[in-house]
């Protein structure tokens, strides 16, 4: 085993065991930590893809942004930040067997698929893959669209945020 | 991958961890000395010659103090919160260049921890995860005063980020690369602060806002607050806030010297490649005292106010001064730059005079 | 270009590992007399009167709500910026109908008072 295949392991392991306590812990601003563990496993994953921008973008948006959105929405929806019920109720067992047979089914269609088992070319090195990125976002023969979509979305968000938030004024 | 390379790293990071822990026990000497050199006093000076003991002294005072931990904090998340603040504050500084590539024991060693493609998103990444130290910290305690200083800290900290992310673009803009090495040699013959003052000085404000200095200091505003986020902690734990929060002023003004002041480049140091860490110590320290100077001079501002500055004033003008940038870039005329963005700047010093003028109209 | 985050790695582990040491240097060294009064909540002296988490105002999660969309504005602009001298004109007006989009939605935000802190 090579010494990046250990390290991916165990970020792998990491960033599941986290994502378990996620569902499983029953105070809410542990589990929004949970997932900030997870979240950071993840961008160490991005790392060893050769994928560095994606890893920060991942550490300012999710980490930096996002989780610290769910703490605050945690703090402004709880008084008491536990949740007291039970967290499996009687219809377990049906979930549990239709999470196995859609798992089956995914794990049955992608099969035939060679990416799993076909090793991906290496990158050629030297390539300045942030430039590579920026020009791929912005180039009128490239995602211009999508990137100019997104700009939509986001104003989409910001007046619905405001507008729910300051309904009665 | 050589062994050599890990020992090298190893060495690196632990030079850079020894040098700002030095750095932020001497930094409480030189602001105690430097604020009391301000208001007429002569500031410690009797463990050691000038003082000079008076770091050791205090740290030794904080580790025989007793800790306590309420009854009723999140004992797991209170003692991590410390940990977590103080983490960021030491990682951030990794992607400093101290100066050019050395040869050192047959080896060619670069004078930085990690030299990254991305390292003004790196930066931008670890100071946004500053934020969790202080929220923890607040919501461990279990205690109102540290609840409402976590809270309006970590609003604070968030919307001061913006206009620094906004302030790192003008950089970028002009060196056309995000990793700090490249941004500096595009500064050799004009300082980026020459260039873009004006993105230059948001840049510093946002920063006392990020740190929570004075007059950002509002977290920590004891009439209201009593201590902010860290009313519960003493002793040892107390001591890595304390630490955080001076070895982040120390790694910023090293970010603000790297981005618009040069970084380690001055005379000379073509020829003789170790000048440049002294150059890079010496703007450093002016920053600092900056900061020192303005703690000394300002007093607090308003909550309300803060928010408003953050929101209202310096997040429009960031963009502004981005867009200035660009327009000079694509003119190929770069000495429109400081010329239309102080225009900008000045605009809005005189909206901001002219709103703050009819509020207090308004009010008699 | 891997290599590098091994370095960071280093120093994140070096870093955690001393903050360890301070708190332990903590634990070892100070006396620990627990009393009732000492385990109190911090308030001036004054005995603390109901629980020391409460709800927060909406105020806040707004704010972070905000940061987010310009954050990720931000996260946009900044490999726009790397590569901004070759698009020229083109990526200056590109980025311009970006922002003017989004600042449609500042200006409804600022109109709202959602930028106000009363």
């Amino acid at each position: 085993m090579t010494p990046l295949q250990l390290v991916f392991l165990l970020t792998a392991a990491l960033t599941l065991v986290a994502a378990f306590r996620v569902v499983t812990t029953r105070n809410l601003v542990h589990a929004a930590l949970w997932l900030v563990v997870t979240l950071f496993g993840v961008a160490v994953l991005f790392v060893l893809l050769n994928a560095p921008f994606l890893a920060v973008v991942q550490v300012v948006v999710y980490i930096g942004a996002i989780a610290v959105l769910f703490i605050f929405a945690i703090m402004l929806t709880r008084r008491e930040m536990r949740d007291q019920g039970a967290q499996l109720n009687k219809g377990w067992w049906a979930a549990a067997l239709v999470s196995l047979l859609t798992f089956g089914g995914l794990f049955w269609l992608t099969r035939s698929w060679d990416g799993f088992t076909r090793t991906a070319a290496p990158l050629p090195t030297g390539q300045d893959t942030l430039s590579a990125l920026g020009k791929a976002l912005v180039s009128p023969d490239a995602f211009v669209l999508p990137f100019e979509i997104a700009s939509v979305l986001l104003l989409a968000a910001l007046v619905g945020a405001v507008y729910v938030a300051y309904r009665e004024k | 991958m050589d062994s050599a390379l890990i020992l090298e790293w190893v060495i690196k990071s632990a030079i850079l961890i020894f040098v700002l822990l030095t750095g932020f026990a001497y930094l409480t000497l030189f602001e105690r000395r430097a604020l009391a050199r301000i208001q007429v006093r002569i500031g410690p000076n009797r463990a050691g010659p000038f003082g000079l003991l008076q770091p050791v002294a205090d740290g030794l005072k904080l580790i025989f103090k007793e800790e306590l931990t309420p009854a009723e904090a999140d004992k797991v998340l209170f003692t991590l919160a410390p940990v977590v603040t103080v983490v960021p504050a030491l990682i951030l500084a990794a992607v400093i260049p101290w100066g050019r590539d050395v040869t050192l024991f047959g080896r060619q060693v670069s004078l930085s921890v990690a030299d990254l493609n991305v390292g003004v998103l790196y930066i931008m990444a670890v100071s946004s995860i500053a934020v969790y130290g202080i929220v923890l910290a607040g919501w461990s305690s279990n205690n109102k005063y540290a609840l409402l200083g976590g809270l309006r800290s970590s609003a604070q900290m968030i919307s001061y980020e913006l206009a620094l992310g906004l302030a790192f673009v003008p950089a970028i803009l002009l060196a056309d690369s995000m990793r700090m090495v490249d941004i500096v040699e595009a500064q050799h013959p004009w300082w980026f602060v020459v260039i873009q003052p004006v993105g230059t000085a948001i840049f510093l404000i946002a920063t006392l806002a990020e740190v929570n200095r004075a007059p950002f200091d509002m977290p920590e505003a004891e009439q209201e607050l009593t201590a902010g986020y860290h009313t519960e902690y003493s002793g040892m734990k107390f001591a890595l806030f304390f630490m955080a929060e001076y070895a982040k002023m120390i790694v910023i003004s090293s970010i603000a010297a790297t981005l618009f002041f040069g970084g380690y480049l001055g005379p000379g140091v073509d020829r003789y490649p170790w000048l440049g860490p002294l150059y890079l110590f010496i703007k450093i320290v002016i920053l600092l005292f900056g900061m020192i100077w303005l703690r000394a001079t300002f007093p607090r501002i308003r909550y309300d106010r803060l928010m408003a500055f953050g929101w209202k004033v310096l997040l429009p003008l960031a963009l502004a001064v981005t867009f200035i940038t660009a327009l000079g870039i694509v003119l190929e005329m770069l000495w429109l730059i400081p010329v239309l963005s102080l225009a900008a700047g000045l605009f809005t010093v005189a909206m901001v005079h002219r709103a703050l003028r009819r509020k207090a109209y308004a009010r008699a | 270009m891997l290599l590098q985050y091994i370095a960071i790695a280093i120093l994140i582990f070096l870093s955690t590992a001393l903050a360890g040491l301070v708190i332990v240097l903590g634990e070892l060294f100070g006396p620990r007399v627990k009393t009732n009064v000492k385990s109190m909540p911090y308030e001036s002296g004054m005995t603390p009167i109901g629980p020391g988490t409460r709800r927060m105002p909406v105020r806040f999660y707004l704010i972070a709500m905000l940061f987010i969309l310009f954050d990720i504005e931000i996260i946009f602009l900044l490999p726009w910026a790397v590569v901004f001298r070759k698009l020229g004109v083109f990526g200056l007006v590109e980025m311009l109908i970006f922002i003017l989009i989004l600042l449609v939605g500042y200006l409804y935000a600022w109109k709202k008072g959602a930028l106000e802190w009363e």
